[in-house]
């Protein structure tokens, strides 16, 4: 008998029972179906119950249902039935659920349960928009700055200490204060370190005034900005989450120091959705400037002390007080309601700090007009082709404070048709800081399928000529050779669906490739026993020396692929890493099969004869 | 079946100054084209906009060009794949948005033939652009350094520094042949090189270890003897698998698509070159470094021998 532990033929059965198990849900493909979301609340099973009913009885077929992540995806088996049961149950729950058509797989719910899952399918081959949007950063550290402006000013205006000014400098990240005097500049300091007690200040003197320095550290600023890319991430994907977008699956991604990446599977237009995310609108509320006339100002282009001249919609001038009551990041909540008596409205929650701000504001103001303030951030490019940021502020609503409130008011003299855009942005949050789109590759859906069809077209037909060569020129042990990379594909289908990567075309040709370079190990290994056999070597020794000769072979040679695959796994984005992906994975897949999967079978076939006259080689 | 029955006896060290000749050939050729016509760098790099299209009939295409300059759209038009597919390629500007550009195409195009369908959109920033060229360098020479480090590790010095050069020579025929013929260079040719490198050093190895495995043998031989006999032995192997491979990658070529053909050509060049340098040159090269025996005695075989328990 040739000698091969039974204990590894075993092995290698279990983990081909595994794979196949894994491999599974691919086969079953994919059909119409409908995804049903629920705004910031997950769709439960009683939900799925009376929708399934609700088909039902208007005779549509439902072929499957399931509840993932808060989210309910039904299946059908056709593109009209699809349709028809979006209109049914947008008719009969209007309002109640977000739909977005889609693509389930038609794999069985035990399967499911048992958390199989088939190949994702990147954008290349499913169609979709992939976006890349830059954050500025240096917007996110200004805005920082800006922020301190504003405190170290209403510090110093409710300890009522005389300053000269405060400057914000940006490219050195330094926020002074002036003082006209010594004693000024002590009280001052002081009363800036009562309100803001973490933040080192430093003492100067500018053009012989004493002042005071805030200095941004670097560390400081790296976080800063790191904050702003992660709160831009959070934004987009509650943005894109909303039921207004209904976008199914949508993945949004950090990519690099200031870059995010979305990818938004089966959308054809990105128009509507990049209007959306790229929105950086957020509100602040205000007190009027009511002991100053706005026209004068606007006339004279004199601004009194402590006031900044606002526009209404109706460019009608509004003087408001500098101070903020509460900016938008203090925003919990915000709700589109169409039918008030008042008009539409947008209600509003806060957060606890906003609501204590707000409580003492109309505690003290009542009979004092408010205002609301529209703030639009965009990026545009001027007649010299640099970029500008343009912010458009609107005062939206001045109100009259009747009574005291905090953490939920209304805000009406809303747009009808914006209000509800306007409630999404602010429910979603305002963008940390804006964002430009650098990079947008959208695929449509038939050049996704054309693209599968010739990746499968080349992928059966590069294998069925490696399966033909190799049964040809190696006889038995070609075919052995040929099980051991069918079995090899299955694993590495497997093992891809297992860690949930997206295939995408360069990842089929990276399969093709990897069929190719899984031949190798198997020539290796059967040149060598053809090379023993020449020497005059018998038929067993020759097999167990081919095994065992190429393996230091077989291993070295595949270090250096596999070194390639990672480095382009590290450096690639998009479908190149989908290709690296594949590779590794591939690189290890056939190393297992081609050295112990084949010599399992090699011991299947000859190892139980008594003696071996000759290899079928 | 067999194609190398007999083992082959090709003199390739006796040669190599003709194969030393080829390959100088070869490279200076490349860089000169590169370095002449250039790459046809993708939208990947060079940032712009690309809109993919495809028509019910075959358009007139120059009718396509002067619908699009009368719309004041300044961009290249070509047929790519078959001629029902039209790409429109726009440098890059500033102020583009995927969306809109396509539209506007599709809607010019609409004009000659309504049945047409707008395939793809890419919009890529110039900075963006810049930075993945940047990054494909990058990841070019971090490959090669990282390989070198394991043939290093693994091979005698002069040994490795025989694979290295022969590991530089392929990258640089893909990239002339990517000059020559002006195919559009993109990120898959990236990887496509990538692949290459990793695959090429593969065959180099493979006659590396044999030489290693019969310079202790054969302690007697000349280490010139040595290195042709290890060619030579593997031989049927290194042209068996390269063409099991080039098989496979042809059927990409023919079947992938437009998607895939800058990428199948790279492989199949790649491959060719690869088997090309790991017989003629990585061996002759380390013997022109002075290779001998006794630095291939220095260090014992790390491979423990198996025991099977068996009888």
């Amino acid at each position: 008998m040739i000698a091969y532990p039974r204990w590894k033929i075993a092995l290698v059965a279990v983990v081909l029972l595994i794979g196949i198990l894994l491999a599974l849900p691919n086969l079953f493909g994919e059909e119409s179906a409908l995804q049903l979301a629920r705004d910031r609340a997950v769709v439960t099973p009683a939900d799925r119950t009376s929708i399934e009913q609700l088909l039902k009885d208007k005779g549509v077929v439902v072929s499957g249902a399931f509840l993932d992540q808060g989210r309910l995806t039904l299946r059908f088996g056709s593109k009209q039935d699809q349709l028809k049961a979006r209109d049914i149950i947008m008719d009969a729950r209007p309002d109640a659920f977000t739909i977005a058509l889609s693509q389930a797989s038609r794999v069985p719910e035990w399967m499911r349960n048992l958390g199989l899952s088939p190949l994702k399918l990147g954008l290349d081959l499913r169609g979709g928009v992939y976006l890349v949007y830059q954050v500025d950063v240096d917007g996110a550290v200004k805005q920082l700055l800006d922020h301190h402006e504003q405190d170290f000013r209403a510090s110093l205006r409710n300890a009522r200490i005389p300053y000269q000014d405060v400057q914000v400098d940006y490219p050195d990240n330094r926020v002074r204060v002036l003082f006209r005097d010594a004693d000024s500049f002590k009280k001052g300091r002081a009363a800036i370190l009562a309100d803001s007690r973490n933040l080192t200040l430093s003492d100067t003197t500018v053009d012989g005034s004493p002042a005071l320095e805030l200095r941004l550290t670097p560390d400081e600023i790296k976080q800063r900005q790191d904050y702003a890319v992660q709160q831009n991430i959070v934004i987009l994907r509650n943005r894109l989450n909303s039921p207004e977008l209904a976008v199914s699956e949508p993945q949004v991604a950090r990519q690099g120091v200031d870059r995010i990446a979305i990818q938004l599977p089966g959308l054809q237009n990105s128009a509507e959705v990049k209007k959306i995310l790229g929105k950086t609108a957020t509100l602040e509320f205000r007190m009027v400037d009511e002991n100053n006339n706005p026209f004068d100002a606007m006339a004279t282009g004199r601004v009194p002390l402590g006031s900044k001249l606002y526009y209404t919609r109706e460019k009608q001038p509004v003087l408001l007080k500098r101070e903020v009551v509460v900016t938008g990041d203090q925003l919990t909540d915000a709700t589109f309601q169409p039918n008030t008596q008042d008009g539409a409205a947008v209600s509003v929650g806060l957060d606890s700090r906003g609501a204590a701000k707000m409580l003492k504001n109309t505690q003290e103001n009542i009979g004092h007009l408010m205002a609301v303030v529209f703030i639009d951030r965009s990026r545009e490019k001027n007649a010299q082709g640099v970029d500008v940021d343009k912010t458009t502020e609107e005062v939206i609503n001045r109100a009259t404070i009747r009574g005291v409130f905090s953490n939920n008011f209304q805000i009406t003299g809303v747009n009808p048709i914006e209000g509800r855009e306007l409630a999404l942005l602010l429910r979603a949050g305002g963008l940390a800081a804006p964002l430009t789109p650098v990079e947008e590759r959208a695929i449509g859906p038939s050049l996704g399928q054309d693209n599968i069809d010739k990746g499968v077209h080349a992928m059966v037909f590069g294998m069925l000529a490696a399966f033909l060569f190799m049964a040809v020129y190696y006889k038995i042990f070609g075919l052995i050779a040929d099980a051991v990379l069918i079995a090899n594909v299955v694993l590495l289908v497997a093992f891809l669906s297992l860690v949930g990567a997206a295939l995408t075309l360069p990842g089929i040709a990276a399969v093709v490739l990897t069929v190719g370079m899984a031949v190798d190990a198997n020539i290796l290994i059967y040149e060598r026993i053809r090379e023993e056999l020449r020497n005059g070597v018998s038929p067993r020794a020759a097999i167990t020396a081919g095994f065992d000769r190429a393996f230091s072979a077989i291993a070295d040679s595949n270090v250096t692929a596999l070194i390639a695959g990672l480095v382009l796994w590290l450096f690639g984005a998009g479908a190149v890493r989908g290709f690296a992906v594949v590779l590794v994975i591939g690189i290890a897949t056939s190393m297992f099969t081609s050295l112990m999967g084949s010599r399992a079978l090699v011991q299947l076939i000859y190892g139980g004869k008594r003696k071996v006259e000759r290899l079928s080689i | 079946m067999e194609f190398f029955h007999k083992a082959t006896r090709f003199p390739f060290m006796n040669t190599r100054k003709v194969w030393y000749g080829l390959s100088a050939v070869l490279i200076v050729a490349s860089l000169a084209l590169v370095a002449i016509r250039g790459l046809n760098l993708g939208v990947d790099f060079t940032g712009g906009v690309t809109v993919e299209t495809n028509f019910p009939q075959a358009p007139n295409i120059d009718q396509l060009r002067a619908a699009l300059a009368k719309a004041g759209i300044d961009g290249q038009v070509q047929a790519f794949g078959s001629s029902r597919d039209i790409l429109v390629r726009l440098p890059p500007d500033p102020n583009a948005k995927g969306d809109q550009i396509g539209a506007h195409i599709m809607e010019v195009f609409s004009a000659v033939d309504g049945g047409v369908k707008l395939q793809s959109t890419e919009v890529v920033g110039p900075q963006v652009g810049q930075e993945l060229f940047v990054k494909g360098a990058w990841a070019l020479v971090a490959t090669l350094v990282l390989i070198a480090i394991y043939v290093l590790l693994r091979f005698t010095f002069k040994l490795a520094m025989g694979a290295i050069f022969a590991v530089l020579h392929d990258p640089i025929c893909v990239m002339g042949f990517f000059a020559l013929t002006q195919m559009t260079f993109d990120l898959t040719a990236i990887s496509a090189i990538l692949a290459v490198i990793g695959y090429s050093l593969n065959d180099t190895v493979i006659v590396f270890d044999r030489v290693r495995e019969r310079a202790r043998v054969a302690r007697r031989l000349s280490i010139a003897h040595v290195i042709d006999e290890s060619i030579n032995q593997t031989l049927s192997r290194t042209l068996m698998t390269k063409l099991v491979t080039l098989l496979v990658v042809l059927a990409l070529l023919i079947f992938g698509g437009e998607t895939l053909h800058g990428f199948s050509a790279a492989l199949v060049i790649g491959i060719i070159a690869g088997t090309y340098s790991s017989i003629y040159i990585s061996a002759a090269l380390a013997l022109d470094f002075g290779l001998q025996t006794d630095d291939l005695m220095e260090r014992k075989l790390t491979k423990p021998e198996e025991v099977d328990g068996l009888p």
